[in-house]
């Protein structure tokens, strides 16, 4: 039974990347593709939940640490990058930002 | 007790379908939405809701089913809880500062008014004072 109603909610997780994914070809500015990049890590981890509960085991709890800490550090690299043009500063350089 | 168990897997799996489909909510919100600041809201938000409701539900189910607490979940939960708000308001603010137009039907850019008059008063715009460093 849970087997089921787990299945329905990994095509449902799918379906939300696959929503996710049209954003991210189609977007008119570089902002709604970086969303949408952070909203597919994000259904990504819970893709990868739900497989752990679907296989009974704990081993890829780890993924979803790392696939989280991922998304945020790509969305926080991608945001400096459009808007400052650089995304590690030397902090003593006023004309690079 | 079988039907107790029985009862508890059920609502835990409701739940992580629940969870399920407030991301293809947020992803439904993504593709309809009219403007850069009003998907950031749809993607943000409902997202980050439908993964902890997505992760909870595993956590409950390995806490009460197979009788292992992982703490990793949890730290899991935190730090999406923490970081993905964080996330859309970087990408926000990065969009507005680069210039991407409000939807033609916005009535209201409060952020407009405050960034003009820091331009008036002297100071650059688009960037902060140069007496409050943004990141020490």
């Amino acid at each position: 039974m849970i087997d089921h109603l787990l299945t329905a909610s990994l095509a449902v997780l799918s379906l939300a990347v696959l929503g996710c994914l049209y954003r991210l070809l189609k977007g008119p500015s570089m902002a709604d593709r970086i969303a949408s990049l952070d909203a597919i890590g994000i259904n990504l981890l819970a893709v990868v939940a739900v497989l752990c509960l679907l296989f009974r085991t704990q081993a890829y709890i780890d993924t979803i640490l790392v696939i989280g800490i991922l998304t945020f550090i790509g969305t926080t690299a991608f945001a400096r990058y459009i808007e400052r043009g650089v995304v590690l500063e030397d902090g003593d350089d006023e004309q690079a930002r | 007790m079988e039907t107790m168990s029985k009862l508890g897997e059920l609502s835990i799996a409701l739940l992580i379908l629940i969870g399920a489909l407030f991301c293809a909510l947020s992803a439904f919100g993504l593709i309809r939405l009219p403007d850069v600041y009003l998907r950031s809201h749809a993607a943000t938000k409902s997202a980050t809701l439908g993964v902890l409701c997505v992760l909870a539900g595993v956590f409950l189910y390995f806490m009460f089913f197979l009788d292992q607490v992982s703490v990793k979940l949890l730290l899991g939960i935190a730090f999406v809880f923490i970081t993905s708000p964080i996330a859309g308001h970087l990408n926000g603010r990065a969009a507005y500062r680069q210039g991407v137009p409000l939807w033609d039907k916005s009535v209201r850019d409060d952020l407009q008014s405050a960034l003009t008059e820091e331009t008036q008063t002297g100071t650059q715009t688009l960037r902060p004072p140069p007496n409050e460093p943004e990141s020490k």
